[in-house]
């Protein structure tokens, strides 16, 4: 008997690759000027998913997005990897989403799936970095959760147990929790796999597909031909079932209000003697502003 | 994000203007699919646009993960451990990361899991990991021996093998050299016996087996004990076990990552490839020449590894009040070093266009017996071409990767001396690149009939019939000098003493690569104002270079025949 996995990803700018006019002029992200990648963290919690499911015969991998129809890069990306599903959730209705509209959304497009043993995604998303839609998700699905999660140690698929060890500040934990679950994973463990040639060349003309039909589960049990692994599916808002009050602007009960821009920038020049001493202080000042470290 | 693909405007030049069209149509039967694969491309766009996202691919792993490696996989180097070879940490991870991304069949059929790509993208795809590690080159891309037992193999052999070998569960070696037969493999005495079952058993000691350790290994032996030479040799496909001990591993100057080993068969149990007898005039000559289009390729990539940090160097590096790279002797060599890659480079790919162009012809020929004539003349044109091109760009491509190490340390001084420092790792690397898969001079030896043949002259008519009106004073410089090596050429075939031919052989075989690579900068002239530019200093001392040899072995130069036993004794 496999498990039922699904994958939630985000697809996001580059913010650890900066280049010269990442921020507009207002403070927000140019997000035109900044190559869109894979959510890394997200790229962790797919291959904790494509792990689980390569050692229980019978699993399936499902990834879905909510996003912008350029966000079926990273969909392509996830059957480059080898999941066997994925569905790209996009509508002008989501648009403007916070993390609340967002894990709404997401919650409907989980439960259009179905049955699920395990959702998985990445600990927070380097754009926003709120680490809140995982553990909404989660408690719109009502089912448990285990944050942070660095490794999985086992699935007892007969018991309907996880054990998985969690990083908490200065160590670890080791929980034990009832599946279904929710758990967001952090990038200690699990080593993305590369994309696979054979899989790049399988898919790299999937395009979207119009769903709105209901989900035919009919492909998780049957062989591997069948068209649903070959497209990726596009969900819009009727399509999971959601209400549009709670999507997009609407249901979005965060409200920007000002954005400051600041600019780091040095007042003044320090010199420091060139002594072991000296230069031990700076390096503890540094520490204690969070400049390092 | 390091990629050593989209980082290399020359290698990027080339992909965009080679022409492939019809070597994708005979590799992909005309897109007709006849395995039902769900990867094979639909048309000649859908397939370059794959070949473009897989190198991309390779050119990522290459530049992210490899290249940052390269240094400790020096350091640490290979080990044996209880008659096992255990590589680097660094190779091991790359080495994953390669299965995982389905690279290790990349020429291979897809029916048994590889790509089916062509010599030419296996060329760039090469060149890119060497670039990042040459030792990982040795088995991280190695498809010789898979590709050797797709063309000669069984059915059995081949999809009892293949397919793991595609996935990188089982690695591969070539087994041919012996502690008596190095370059004369005609001497091989590994001895190959059936027993009454006609079960072949595999009794001997080879030396100098690169990845040694390889679950699978082609292995050359006698099989035939009263046929002396190459007519006793026949080619076995041994998989690992008890039966062979891996004795020793080599302490080498370079490529530290690759393990060679010392391997003694005891006994041990091998499947005959292909028929008795011909283990060395057709399969070994044939695994030989591919491989050798890979060494060329390792070479280049070194060279290309070796010429971006002298480059970067003589930037930075600053005497006399100003960046060395502003300095004659220094931007003399570094522009020598860059002419010299790309020569070799746009010589690897022809090589590579006419090595595809071959097998696609063959390929045709073998599957669709009624296409069979229309081919033939084709076919037999390709095939000679190929015998006399893969000598030479092995020859060319090594040397010049030598020479480009050398002077990389050279740029650097005396830092370069230093261990800190990766050019010192390059010169070591590349020392090796002109002495395996045949030395320099058995190359001048596999292609000087090339020449004589006749081979050379249509080689070079056909380049003729091409277009040079981009460049008509160039051409008129070339046309000059290809007049100068044609009367060498007569000379040569004209003369009876054998040992003269033999001397002259290196000269008259660098003459004809240097023509062949001046049509093919013209040629690359033809897209680019900075090819002109290369092309013109380049043909200028082509056509300088092609005046000495040639008065050389005109004006008598055999001094050296009649007086070498007088100096070296």
């Amino acid at each position: 008997m496999g498990l039922n996995l699904i994958v939630l990803i985000k697809q996001v700018p580059d913010t650890q690759n900066i280049t010269g006019n990442a921020m507009k002029e207002d403070g927000t992200v140019n997000r035109g000027a900044l190559p869109a990648i894979f959510n890394p963290e997200d790229l962790h919690a797919l291959e904790a998913a494509l792990t689980i499911r390569d050692s229980t015969p019978g699993s399936k991998v499902h990834v879905l997005t909510m996003g912008p129809p350029s966000a079926v890069q990273v969909l392509k990306d996830s059957l480059y990897r080898g999941a066997d599903f994925v569905a790209l959730i996009s509508d002008r209705r989501f648009a403007a989403a916070d993390t609340l509209a967002t894990s709404y959304a997401l919650k409907c497009a989980v439960e259009k799936i179905g049955s699920y043993d395990i959702v998985l995604c990445g600990r927070q998303a380097i754009d926003g970095d709120t680490a809140q839609v995982g553990p909404q998700t989660a408690e719109k699905l009502g089912i448990n959760q285990i944050t942070c999660v660095s490794r999985i140690e086992d699935i007892d698929v007969d018991k309907r147990t996880i054990t998985a060890v969690r990083s908490i500040e200065g160590g670890y934990e080791k929980i034990r929790a009832k599946l279904p679950i929710l758990l967001t994973l952090t990038d200690e463990h699990y080593l993305p796999r590369p994309p696979s040639a054979i899989k790049l060349m399988t898919y790299k003309s999937a395009s979207t597909e119009m769903s709105n039909t209901d989900f035919d589960e009919s492909y998780l049990t049957s062989g591997a031909d069948l068209k649903a692994e070959n497209t990726i599916s596009l969900w819009d808002i009727n399509a999971i079932g959601a209400d549009p009050e709670s999507c997009g602007l609407a249901g979005s009960p965060t409200k920007v209000k000002t954005i400051d821009l600041v600019v780091l920038k040095s007042e003044d020049l320090r010199m420091i003697e060139n002594t072991d001493e000296s230069i031990g202080d700076m390096v503890h000042e540094l520490i204690a502003d969070h400049t390092l470290g | 994000m390091e990629n050593f693909f989209r980082d290399n405007e020359d290698i990027l030049f080339h992909f965009e203007h080679m022409d492939i069209d019809r070597i994708i149509r005979l590799k992909e039967d005309d897109f007709q699919n006849p395995d039902n694969s769900p990867y094979a491309p639909h048309d000649l766009e859908d397939a370059k646009d794959s070949y473009t996202k897989v190198l991309d691919m390779i050119g990522e792993i290459s530049g992210e993960n490899l290249a940052p490696q390269a240094a400790d996989i020096d350091k640490e180097g290979v080990r044996l451990i209880d008659g096992e070879v255990r590589y680097a940490k660094g190779t091991r991870e790359v080495l994953d990361i390669f299965a995982k991304a389905d690279l290790m069949g990349f020429c291979f059929p897809r029916k048994y899991g590889g790509l089916n790509f062509p010599a030419i993208m296996l060329a760039i795809a090469a060149e890119m990991v060497a670039r990042a590690d040459a030792s990982f080159l040795n088995f991280g891309l190695q498809q010789d021996i898979g590709e050797t037992l797709n063309k000669f193999g069984s059915e059995e052999l081949k999809s009892k093998y293949l397919p793991k070998l595609a996935t990188g569960e089982f690695g591969s070696s070539m087994i041919l050299t012996e502690p008596d037969a190095g370059s004369d493999l005609q001497a091989v005495r590994l001895r190959a016996h059936q027993d009454p079952d006609g079960k072949w058993y595999l009794n001997g000691v080879k030396r100098f087996i690169t990845n040694g350790n390889g679950t699978i290994g082609l292995v050359l032996a006698r099989s035939e004990e009263s046929a002396p030479g190459a007519r006793g040799l026949s080619f076995f496909l041994y998989e690992r076990d008890e039966k062979m001990v891996i004795r020793r591993l080599e302490d080498k100057l370079g490529i530290h990552g690759s393990p060679t080993c010392e391997l003694q068969f005891n006994n041990a149990r091998g499947h005959l490839v292909g028929e008795r007898k011909r283990g060395l005039s057709r399969y070994t000559m044939w695994l030989m020449n591919s491989a050798r289009i890979g060494i060329a390729s390792q070479a280049i990539g070194i060279a290309e590894a070796a010429y971006r940090e002298a480059n970067k160097y003589a930037e930075e590096r600053i005497q006399f009040g100003a960046p060395v790279k502003d300095l004659p002797p220094v931007y003399e060599i570094l522009t020598e070093m860059k002419i010299s890659i790309e020569a070799a480079r746009t010589l690897l790919y022809e090589t590579a266009r006419i090595v595809d162009l071959k097998e696609g012809l063959e390929h045709l020929k073998e599957h669709y017996p009624e296409r069979a004539d229309e081919v033939k003349s084709d076919l037999k044109n390709y095939a000679r071409l190929t015998n006399m091109y893969t000598p030479m760009i092995k020859a060319y491509a090594t040397e010049m990767a030598n020479k480009v190490a050398y002077d990389a340390i050279q740029i650097h001084g005396g830092t370069g001396f230093m261990r800190d420092f990766d050019v010192e790792r390059h010169y070591r690397d590349a020392r090796i690149t002109s002495i395996y898969e045949g030395t320099t001079q058995l190359q001048v030896v596999a292609a000087i009939g090339g020449l004589t043949s006749g081979t050379i002259i249509t080689a070079l008519d056909e380049y003729e019939s091409e277009d040079f009106s981009h460049a008509s004073d160039l051409h008129n410089v070339l046309l000059a000098a290809r007049n100068k090596f044609e009367k060498a050429l007569v000379y040569i075939k004209g003369v009876e003493d054998a040992d003269l031919v033999s001397y002259h052989a290196r000269r008259m075989v660098e003459m004809a690569i240097d023509l062949i690579q001046s049509y093919l900068l013209l040629r690359d002239a033809r897209h680019s104002e900075r090819k002109l530019k290369i092309a013109e200093t380049f043909i200028e001392k082509m056509s300088t270079r092609i005046t000495m040899n040639s008065d050389f072995i005109h004006d008598g130069g055999s001094s050296l025949l009649r007086n070498h036993r007088e100096i070296i004794g």
